[in-house]
């Protein structure tokens, strides 16, 4: 067990140590789009997980980004006030101290929203909780605006996170924030990894398969179910954390329906329940509108502007449909075969 | 074991994947002009707008009007003998896209300037973006009072009246035509809604209006909201709405058999659109209503005119709405700043020449720019519907912290074949 | 009490076409065991095709009919090109499936025909009647009523009373052994989804000259609602999507008035959440072990 860990970690500092060598070759522009899709990147991740390993489809997950995005916006402003006027507000820690309660509170906020559905989830089969995640993301901008702090449309910003100035001559604004966004996300998905080889994952394949049989063996399939409610939250949570930093500001108008549903695309096209997958969605869901207003850049003016946002929508329903129905890899997850779960750990 | 393996392995595929693709495309990057957007011959300007989506309708074709308009002035020579490009994105009224489309502009685009951004939520969220890479950020398509923070935001410019002295300017327009007037104000519920409500509080007092009731665009019913108005017995209502919702507002009102006096704000009392979404049965109802207006959209006036032409010729003949010469007037203002900014214009220059208050513009008052105001226009126009044609009146109204006072409209006259000169 | 009773017959006209859409969800459910998501960007392609009929000067009855036969024509082209290549056992690719053909047709739309809104106007007037000087139910109103009464009460009988009707619950419930005793299965299901479309089709129909126009996402929010209405009043149960369908569009009229226009989507999350965990198969559904 513990050499199965310690290789983990170490796989996951590798990866992190790659992208974040990366950001090296890239030019700002594309250190943003970098920052943006690791944010989508983990809430996919923990959407991937949701609906490969426990059956449970929510069409609402932009609304976790976002509360762990406002969450981490209302907190990390908070403390920055408070810091303000102490000595302690230059250096490193006038910026890491709000980042971290920022965080803090995103977790607080989409764990706690995630722990609500997941208690809903336990008791509602497939249609019926998609449904209610589909009534929540409708529901979004009315809360923004009644919930008072939210301030509506507008929306809230998030603190901007200087470059520190030890580095302040080495990289440019965008790259420092791509950072962060990649130690953000790792921290994110490297526990989804771990949990999904764990036990934990045994468990949630079990009680996709067969709930009577895993109540038999002594496993809680409400629990299990609620319980990867919960993971999955946090990853988006800490997901619209990242989107909060590279963006500073948070609004009901960018995590609407659409978002949520190229959420889904994202884990259908990579395969649900692949965690590399889940990064392929994400990578594909922030690149593909770039192509196709490149593709689309010389065109009459009308047919372009029809095309620029619609084109790659249609594209993406294309795609979802045809990955659902042709490609075995990607529904083999979904269909509950009686497959012996040592087969199903080699994926 | 084989899970993290293939794990880590798709992980680094799609790192190297993606670093590959975007390295490649960096390497192809041009160096940066020493004034981004501007050479010998070009100037590249560039916008965000709401293209598609559901909060597209109504505003896509202002983009179009503007490039028109550009398209003309190019033909005749440019300004100070540069063409004019307009890159016009597309964010669907999502302020996610728009940070990634503004931030494209800016970084791929190089562009000198982003100019007539629409939307408030929208281009708020990239006013800190702007303002740390000192890109101009010029004639904001949006009433808020964000835009007016020289302090905070010394290259941010609004063009649109903002909305207070809208509502202020309607109210006290009701109160001048009927003293016993009972005002009432239906708004969006956003800040749109709020600065209305907030200017007609300027003038009826804190807390005097009747009933003030807000609608939401996801729902497409206000019949709930005008009966409490009909019931609180509201002459005069003042509207913070789009076009669509004040369709949906008179239309059903008439339904109800409630005709009171309707005083709308600019940016939803375009006749022609209003007129399509009631039909002929329900156009009668717009019979008398009153709006406000900074710009010459009135068919007498010597630019509407001039933008007919434009439109019929570089416009693919679109129908002229409101909207036309929304856009249109946005491009003259703009290439009116870009002659002040000198034969060569550097993004400080032409700040410098906005703040200098020389522009004039082509509304129906100067314009208002300062060091201190980063409003274009604190003076609106009335126009009222009548015989089934909608143009100004002889009143105008500008507006202070005092409240509105009554002026008289001084329209701009047509120079140089509306293009300004170098 | 004079705006109580108007909300409240603002609210019934609202509800009566929730109530349809509501009743289209449960055919296809009864028909086919399934919750079709796509069923607002289904319901709207036909209504779009009726507008391009009016407007190229037919009368709105042609226009009627003609959702309803592009309805149905899609809901079967639909069930059988696409529906049938998903793997029936588990629910989920079904769904998501409906996602992205939302998503393509939604989008295809809207490159189609533009994002603005296309005014429609009603056949009948929609000044309410006065009584004793409240405004009630316009004439508009009364037509979208009677045909949700008629629609029900037709598929009532087809549902009851019809041998046909007999076939397409027996399929739908028991597949196995209505194949057995001689009942064409599949044929019934794509006649399940054929009536659900033309009936979302015809409900999306009469609530565009309500609100803006059409546009493509017209009847995205009557999905939610009527979602809400069908889990109510149960999935398989007729009876219960025209009671819930009522009583949702009461709701929202009530909180809209009372409250703010804002709240309303809220009070249909609030509502669906407290049915769906307190009594999940709604509250005139028969029988309790539904899988869905």
């Amino acid at each position: 067990m513990r050499t199965h860990g310690t290789r983990l970690l170490l796989r996951a500092g590798l990866l992190t140590l790659l992208a974040l060598g990366a950001t090296f070759l890239l030019d700002p522009y594309r250190n943003y789009q970098l920052a943006t899709s690791a944010g989508v990147f983990a809430a996919v991740a923990g959407l991937t997980l949701l609906v490969g390993l426990t059956g449970q489809l929510s069409l609402g997950h932009a609304v976790l980004m976002a509360a762990g995005g406002y969450g981490y916006a209302l907190t990390a402003t908070r403390v920055t006030e408070a810091l303000e006027g102490t000595g302690a507000a230059d250096g490193i820690v006038g910026w890491l101290v709000p980042l971290l309660a920022g965080v803090a509170g995103a977790v607080v906020a989409a764990g706690l929203l995630g722990t609500l559905l997941g208690l809903a989830a336990a008791r509602l089969r497939g249609p019926y909780l998609t449904g209610l995640t589909l009534a929540l993301v409708i529901a979004l901008p009315s809360a923004a605006g009644i919930v008072p702090g939210l301030a509506g449309a507008q929306g809230v910003s998030a603190p901007f996170v200087p470059v520190p100035d030890a580095l302040a001559t080495l990289i440019a604004v965008e790259q420092w924030h791509a950072w962060l966004a990649i130690l953000v996300t790792a921290c994110a998905v490297t526990p989804l990894v771990a949990l999904r080889s764990g036990r934990a994952g045994l468990r949630m394949r079990a009680v996709h398969d067969d709930e009577t049989a895993a109540r038999l063996a002594g496993i809680d399939p409400g629990r299990v179910k609620a319980g990867a409610f919960v993971i999955s939250s946090l990853a988006a949570g800490l997901g619209g954390v990242v989107l909060a930093i590279a963006t500073q500001q948070v609004s009901p108008g960018a995590y609407g329906l659409g978002f949520s549903l190229l959420l889904v695309v994202a884990a259908v096209v990579g395969g649900l329940g692949s965690l590399g997958g889940a990064a392929l969605g994400a990578v594909l869901v922030t690149l593909l509108p770039w192509l196709v207003d490149q593709a689309t850049a010389g065109l009459p003016a009308d047919l372009g502007h029809r095309l620029q946002g619609n084109l790659e929508i249609v594209l993406f329903g294309v795609v979802v449909i045809v990955v659902t129905v042709l490609w075995p890899g990607g529904l083999a997850r979904l269909v509950p075969k009686n497959t012996p779960l040592s087969q199903n750990t080699e994926r | 074991m084989r899970t993290t393996r293939s794990t880590s392995r798709a992980g680094a595929a799609a790192v190297l994947g993606l670093t590959a693709t975007t390295a490649l495309s960096a390497c192809s990057t041009p160096a940066a002009a020493e004034v981004p957007g501007i050479t010998d011959d070009t100037v590249v300007i560039g916008t965000h707008q709401p293209l598609t989506g559901p909060a597209a309708a109504g505003f896509a074709s202002i983009s179009a009007a503007t490039a028109a308009y550009f398209e003309y002035v190019n033909d005749q020579g440019g300004i100070n003998g540069r063409q004019i490009e307009y890159v016009v994105k597309d964010d669907g009224y999502n302020p996610a896209n728009t940070q990634t489309v503004v931030r494209e502009l800016v970084q791929e685009d190089e562009v000198f300037a982003i100019v007539n951004g629409l939307g408030t939520p929208t281009h708020t969220s990239v006013l800190d973006y702007l303002d740390q890479n000192g890109v101009p950020d010029l004639f904001v398509a949006s009433g808020s009072l964000t835009w007016d923070q020289p302090d905070e935001y010394p290259n941010t410019f609004g063009f649109n009246a903002d909305y207070v002295t809208e509502g202020a300017a309607l109210a006290q327009y009701a109160r001048d035509t009927d003293p016993d007037a009972v005002v009432c104000v239906l708004g969006q519920d956003d800040d749109f809604g709020e600065g209305i409500l907030e200017g007609v509080e300027l003038v009826v007092g804190d807390g005097e209006v009747a009933q003030n009731q807000t609608y939401s665009t996801a729902d497409q019913d206000v019949t709930a909201q005008l009966g409490a108005m009909k019931e609180a017995g509201c002459t005069h209502n003042v509207l913070g709405t789009i076009n669509g919702f004040t369709a949906l507002a008179v239309g059903t009102a008439a339904q109800m058999e409630w005709f009171p006096k309707w005083h709308v704000s600019s940016s939803g009392a375009d006749h022609p659109t209003l007129v399509e979404y009631l039909g002929e049965e329900g156009a009668p109802a717009l019979e008398g209503l009153v709006s406000v207006n900074y710009l010459p959209n009135s068919p007498s006036s010597d630019w509407y005119e001039l933008f007919s032409r434009i439109n019929d010729e570089y416009n693919d003949g679109a129908p002229y709405t409101g909207n036309t010469t929304y856009g249109m007037s946005v491009g003259y203002q703009f290439a009116e700043a870009l002659a002040a900014a000198g034969e060569n214009p550097t993004r400080e220059s032409i700040v410098a020449a906005v703040e200098s208050g020389e522009l004039r513009g082509n509304g129906v008052a100067p314009l208002t720019y300062s060091a201190d105001d980063h409003f274009a226009y604190r003076t609106v126009r009335i126009a009222v519907v009548t015989d089934g044609a909608q143009d100004f009146t002889d009143d105008a109204y500008e507006v202070s912290e005092a409240g509105a006072t009554a002026v008289t409209p001084e329209e701009t006259p047509l120079e140089n074949e509306g293009i300004p000169a170098g | 009490m004079e705006r109580l009773v108007f909300l409240l017959s603002t609210g019934l006209a609202r509800g009566a076409v929730l109530a349809l859409f509501a009743l289209s969800l449960v055919i296809v459910y009864r028909a086919a065991r399934v919750v079709n998501f796509a069923q607002a960007a289904m319901a709207i392609v036909p209504v779009y095709v009726a507008f391009a009929v009016t407007a190229a000067g037919g009368s709105p009855w042609l226009g009627l009919a003609t959702a309803l036969v592009v309805g149905a024509l899609l809901g079967a082209v639909v069930e059988r090109g696409l529906l049938r290549l998903v793997p029936q056992d588990n629910p989920l690719p079904g769904i998501i499936v409906a996602i992205g053909l939302v998503m393509v047709l939604q989008a295809g739309l809207a490159i189609a025909f533009g994002p603005d809104h296309r005014p429609v106007h009603a056949p009948f007037s929609q000044r309410p009647f006065d009584v004793g000087g409240i405004s009630v139910l316009s004439p508009y109103d009364l037509f979208v009523l009677i045909v949700a009464a008629v629609v029900m009460g037709g598929l009532a009988l087809l549902f009851g009373r019809t041998s046909l009707g007999l076939q397409l619950r027996a399929a739908a419930f028991a597949p196995e052994t209505s194949r057995l005793l001689g009942v064409r299965v599949p044929r019934m299901v794509t006649l399940g989804w054929m009536l659900s479309i033309a009936t979302a089709a015809l409900a999306a129909l009469l609530l565009v000259p309500t609100g803006l126009g059409l546009d493509p996402h017209a009847a995205d929010v009557l999905f939610v609602n009527a979602f809400a209405a069908a889990v109510v009043g149960g999935l398989d149960s007729p009876v219960g999507a025209l009671v819930a369908g009522l009583a949702v569009g009461l709701l929202v009229s009530l909180v809209t008035g009372y409250a703010s226009a804002a709240a309303a989507p809220l009070a249909v999350l609030v509502l669906l959440t407290a049915v769906l965990l307190v009594r999940p198969h709604g509250l005139f559904a028969a029988r309790e072990a539904r899988t869905a």
